[in-house]
């Protein structure tokens, strides 16, 4: 299917899958009851999680194929998504130019970054990405605040007037797909429970299995192998009388517009930029995600970030008034108890819950999540065929 | 054209209230499709409770303020629902809380971390709304996320009421029709700090600021420049550090070559804290410039931050909202109901959240309505007394409150770790007025849009 | 002139912190080959020993003054610590004063347990492991230090104040010959350079002459030969990690009174010590410190208002700027060797 072999199809077929259903698959408690709270199918984070998905995937191609650590990833959707809203704001509201304007500036600044970078190598390329990455944060922060609108960042404005789009007088201009808003949503209730079909998250999903189908392929590619060959030993590549440098130049400009696709798509879903989304704890959260999910897999980097902006966005809503309420039906010392204990782990210590399960997750599964799937599928792949076996057995003597 | 509505707790409470089990019910929301059973706008509150939504930041350098202003929300809700001691709403001069919730409604909150960070703030304020339904968002401690969550609530058709915010951009140049401000601002705060220090360090003065290097700097050093200017002052320079600085010796140590007389810092939170006590280290207070003794000037106070920097505030001239010592009814009354729950005396931050939630309620039931522009109206030219800062407008042209401003001093003895400043000034709020179209509030450009009430 | 000299004082004092850090980093680097994201957070658990201590001594039992009154009108409580009960109001009160000093002795002996176990307990699973597992684990731990202090002692700054007699700040300008007040230095900062010194050198000496730190330079260059030899190289690896949290502590300790500690401040600092080590080239002990003061100085000048006026946001980017330039110029750093973490 798709000049995909039949693993890497069945594994498209499953995300493609997911994604599609994700309103169904992330909400799956009734509204009304206690565990809404864990309900993660609202729009948003949905986005967040395919845009981050994005993020991550691009990354990988980079980290994961070539074993060069940049330090500095978020510097590319930061330039993304400014150059997606200025299009937004002086052009058109269409997402779709300032998709791919963002994806060409990221392009571009990841050909200028790289191109500088790539002479060096292992930890001394991390430090000279994180060095232009920090360098664009401190300046969009201050200096550049004209441009960059510093501090408080860029939105659009009742006074922004895009030459190709009319926006009445006074109102603010929304970001559209030839007159499809991203926030408009399709609700469907069924018994309890509140489906959003969203068409900005669709928008940004259908971005994403598009990368993730164009990841497969670079994986597969006779390129994807001398990336890996790269990583497994740059000398021997040379030796040979390759020169690796275009092929991490590539790497590293195909990672950058990646990131710029997704710095684009987060303006498209939520038309606000800010200087923070470049700052250096931003290039390490994509890296953590890549690591946490399994840095080289193909789908691993997709569920590291989906588990760190699950956090992030669920855990750190809890408070306490909440645990009172789930807890309601102990006995009041208990639920006293019960709430002091956890209490340090959620709402404002949701950072504590996030730094505990890095932890855990690389003790025990040093592959990242996907190895845990894997362990997973194992066992139960051991259990299948142990119980056919048992039934065979069962059936054996009834004969 | 299609418009979001997000309204899932509402619309599944009435399911369920209507017994609609089991039923797949597919709508389009398009607006008019509602106009039966819904009022038009974002997250009507349906059933028998509303949902605010607090974005304060928990994690990250300003988590002890976020957490204070978690406490005066908690207090709120608990007064509005009629608990406690009621607080501030008997002296609030508008009678209409009555402690059965807003509008009948039973209040109820739902909790988010902005993390100082504009995205983060965005994401936590979209699941609130998209997610638990809030009808209203109310938070944050910069003016950053601020900005950022203003312009979010202005799409989705939510009221913005802001929290600590001292920018001009605020209610300046950024104001927009569904944000108000309580908070006091960088104009008011060199409006009102100009006249103290002439008098108390003359007219013939130079001036050295260090600023930090973003918006909220800006603004405040432009303020306390036209205002000490307008004085008499000179502005000998005006240096900006970055906002990731922590040691900024090489920033003070330049001012003893100078001919100043006094350091403006133009710093808040952690970097006002590292400022003050290198600039005290240096031994610019015992210095002597001009024939003067030198002089230091914190534009913004924050008690909490304060506390950070120790003995270095004592006798350091600086501006805030509202401190709990102030004498007046609606002050005492806040400070004995904040101080009796949790065992210390509230902050301005505290103070500032509170007075929001109270008058949004307020403004609801005034208006008969949770539609943002209804209460968008309501609130515009509402002038009220009794919430600590005397009288108050809450002015329709920027959506900025117009109250007295404190000048206060770094207390010589403190008593206690919470007595810390000690009040100078109560300047007027006739002396803190500005037209709407203030160059420094982004001039004739500046508009707030119209009110949008979403779906 | 004079600003200069005052900016290379500065500098020295910045670059002071940096070399600390960074030196610990690169012992931890060179010896046991692991990237260390939370050696920020031993930085900081130094620097709350101070802040612990200080709340130790001034443990105090409450009387009520009924003269005064506290927030709610109540009678106030005034706390009186032991110390005054036990050494009186004045001798007490010094020893408070001092608590920063004091607290040097005290870190120690929680630096050393800190490394200690953080090497056997954690560390020492990762020596085989890809350096991206090393980075996640230690980041995790770094994440879960700093919130367990948060959890303790809130997230706002924590005056810690030097001992009254070396608050003023000392006249160099008058010895050098100019106007008094041109050139003043606080004397906490001096002490601070100082300590530097002392600890640096000691580190130096410690590798350099003793055959304890013969053997782990050894097995810094060549870890498997001198495990062959029949040294038991791990146990010296995991008292150099200890020495090396304890240097990170110390400078913690040591910094409290120039910056109030808060629980991130050893993020603030993680991403720049990294730079400042890999500028002076991986493993290399005396790069690490080099780059410190380099870096210390060059930032003190980048931010002096005639310099920021000619190349504006100069002082936003100095360092990392430095740091391309250099990286650019010399492959490994200043005085990197080849090979280290290259791959």
């Amino acid at each position: 299917m798709l000049g995909l072999n039949k693993k890497d199809a069945g594994l498209f077929t499953i995300v493609i899958v997911l994604t599609m259903l994700a309103p169904f698959i992330l909400n799956p408690f009734p509204e009304n009851s206690e565990l809404a709270q864990f309900n993660a199918g609202y729009p948003d984070l949905m986005q967040r999680f395919v845009i981050f998905g994005i993020f991550a995937i691009g990354f990988n191609i980079l980290f994961g194929l070539t074993g060069y650590l940049s330090f500095g990833h978020a510097a590319f959707l930061g330039v993304g998504s400014y150059a997606a809203i200025w299009m937004m704001k002086l052009l058109t509201l269409n997402v779709i130019p300032a998709i791919i304007m963002g994806i060409i500036f990221a392009g571009l600044c990841g050909g200028g970054v790289g191109f500088v970078a790539r002479s060096r190598s292992g930890i001394y390329f991390s430090i000279l990405t994180l060095a232009f990455a920090q360098m664009s944060y401190a300046l969009a922060y201050s200096v550049l605040t004209p441009i960059t609108g510093g501090e408080t960042g860029l939105q659009i404005k009742a006074t922004d007037s895009p030459l190709m789009s009319s926006v009445p007088e006074g109102e603010i201009g929304r970001a559209n797909l030839f007159g499809l808003e991203m926030g408009s949503s399709y609700e469907l209730s069924v018994g309890g429970w509140l489906f959003t079909f969203n068409a900005g998250y669709y928008i940004a999903a259908v971005c994403m299995l598009i990368a993730f189908y164009l990841s497969i392929r670079l994986f597969r590619s006779p390129f994807g192998m001398m990336l890996r060959a790269v990583k497994s030993n740059q000398q021997r590549m040379n030796y040979t009388g390759l020169n690796s440098k275009p092929y991490t130049l590539a790497a590293f400009v195909i990672s950058g517009m990646y990131a710029g696709l997704a710095g684009g798509l987060m303006v498209a879903m939520d038309t606000q930029v800010g200087p923070e989304r470049m700052f250096w704890t931003a290039s390490g959260e994509v890296v953590l995600m890549a690591i946490l999910g399994g840095v080289g897999t193909l789908i691993g980097p997709v569920l590291g970030a989906g588990m760190i902006k699950y956090m992030e966005n669920i855990i750190s809503k809890i408070n306490d008034n909440i645990l009172h309420q789930w807890f309601a039906f102990m006995p009041d010392g208990i639920e006293d108890f019960m709430v002091f204990i956890i209490h340090p782990f959620i709402g404002k210590g949701w950072h504590l819950t996030l730094g505990i399960v890095f932890m855990l997750v690389v003790i025990f599964l040093p592959g990242g999540l996907v190895e845990g799937g894997q362990r997973i599928g194992r066992l139960f792949g051991r259990k299948k065929r142990a119980e056919a076996e048992a039934e065979s057995t069962a059936k054996t003597p009834a004969e | 054209m299609s418009k979001s509505n997000i309204t899932r707790r509402g619309v599944i409470k009435t399911g369920a209230a209507a017994g609609v089990a089991g039923l797949a019910t597919p709508t389009i929301f398009d607006g008019s499709a509602w106009a039966g059973s819904h009022t038009g706008f974002t997250n009507a509150p349906q059933g028998g409770t509303v949902t605010l939504g607090f974005n304060v930041p928990q994690t990250g350098p300003y988590a002890d303020e976020g957490a204070d202003e978690l406490r005066a929300y908690e207090l709120a809700v608990e007064h509005l629902n009629g608990g406690g001691d009621g607080g501030m709403i008997p002296t609030f001069s508008s009678k209409t809380l009555e402690g059965n919730g807003i509008l009948g409604k039973k209040v109820e909150f739902v909790t988010g971390d902005t993390q100082t960070k504009s995205d983060a703030a965005r994401a936590s304020a979209k699941s609130m709304i998209e997610k638990d339904g809030a009808i209203m968002i109310t938070g944050g401690s910069s003016s950053g996320v601020a900005v950022a969550v203003q312009a979010l609530c202005q799409e989705a058709g939510i009221i913005f009421m802001a929290g600590l915010t001292h920018s001009n951009d605020t209610t300046g140049k950024d104001r927009k029709a569904n944000g108000f401000r309580h908070f006091f601002n960088s104009y008011m705060s060199g409006a009102a700090l100009a006249p103290v220090l002439a008098n108390a360090y003359g007219k013939d003065r130079k001036a050295y600021h260090l600023t930090a290097d973003y918006n909220w700097g800006y603004t405040t050093e432009e303020a306390v420049v036209q205002a000490t200017e307008g004085m008499g002052w000179e502005t000998v320079n005006a240096v900006k550090t970055p906002l990731t600085q922590t040691d900024f010796s090489s920033y003070i140590a330049p001012v003893l070559q100078t001919d100043a007389d006094v350091l403006v810092l133009n710093h808040y939170g952690g970097n006002m804290i590292n400022s003050l006590t290198s600039a005290v280290q240096f031994g610019l207070r015992d210095k002597v410039a001009n024939g003067k003794n030198f002089e230091i000037v914190v534009p913004l106070y924050s008690r909490l931050m304060a506390r950070g920097a120790g003995a270095n505030v004592k006798g350091i001239f600086g501006s805030t909202n509202w401190h709990w010592s102030l004498p007046d009814a609606g002050s005492q009354a806040f400070t004995k109901s904040f101080g009796t729950k949790y065992g210390f005396p509230p902050s301005q931050a505290a103070h500032t959240v509170y007075c929001q939630t109270l008058l949004y309620a307020d403004a609801v039931n005034r208006a008969g309505s949770f539609n943002p522009c209804a209460v968008a109206e309501a609130l515009e030219d509402f002038e009220f007394d009794g919430l600590g800062n005397g009288k108050t407008l809450y002015r329709g042209a920027d959506h900025q409150c117009f109250k007295d401003v404190l000048v206060v001093k770094g207390k010589e003895n403190p008593t206690s770790e919470f007595d810390l400043l000690e009040i100078v000034e109560v300047t007027p709020v006739s002396q803190v007025t500005y037209a709407p179209d203030h160059p420094q509030m982004g001039g004739a450009e500046a508009t707030l849009g119209s009110c949008n009430p979403g779906a | 002139m004079e600003a200069l000299i005052l900016q290379v004082l500065n500098g020295l004092d910045k670059g002071s912190a940096y070399a600390l850090i960074a030196l610990g980093l690169t012992l931890i680097f060179g010896t046991l080959g692991v990237v260390n994201f939370a050696h920020g957070a031993l930085f900081m658990i130094g620097a709350f020993c101070a802040v612990t201590l200080q709340r130790l001594l001034s443990l105090s039992r409450e009387i009520v003054d009924e003269t005064k009154t506290d927030f709610l009108g109540n009678p106030l409580k005034v706390d009186i610590p032991y110390l005054y009960d036990w050494f009186g109001a004045d001798a007490g009160q010094s020893i408070i004063n001092w608590s920063v000093p004091l607290a040097i002795l005290f870190s120690i002996p929680i630096m050393v347990i800190v490394g200690f176990a953080m090497e056997r307990g954690l560390i020492k699973h990762f020596y085989k492991r890809p350096h991206a597992d090393q980075i996640l684990v230690t980041f995790g731990l770094a994440i879960v230090l700093q919130e367990i202090i948060k959890y303790f002692y809130g997230a706002n700054p924590i005056p810690t104040p030097a001992p009254p007699a070396f608050t003023g700040s000392f006249d160099f300008g008058v010895l050098l010959g100019f106007d008094p007040f041109q050139i003043v230095y606080p004397y906490w900062r001096l002490i601070y350079f100082s300590f530097a010194m002392i600890i640096i050198a000691g580190v130096f000496a410690f590798l350099q002459f003793t055959t304890f730190g013969m053997v782990v330079r050894a097995g810094m260059a060549d870890r498997e030969t001198v495990g062959m030899l029949g040294i038991n190289i791990d146990k010296r690896f995991t008292i150099m990690f200890a020495i090396a949290a304890c240097v990170a502590g110390l400078a913690g300790v040591m910094y409290t009174p120039i910056n109030s500690p808060n629980y991130h401040m050893g993020m603030d600092f993680l991403v720049l010590s990294f730079v400042v080590v890999v500028v002076g080239g991986m493993g290399s002990l005396p790069g690490a410190v080099l780059a410190g003061f380099l870096l210390g100085i060059l930032e003190s000048f980048a931010s002096m208002a005639q310099v920021i006026a000619i190349i504006p946001g100069i002082n936003q980017i100095i360092i990392y700027l430095v740091a391309i330039i250099v990286l650019l110029t010399r492959p490994r750093g200043l005085m990197g060797r080849k090979g280290v973490m290259e791959e």
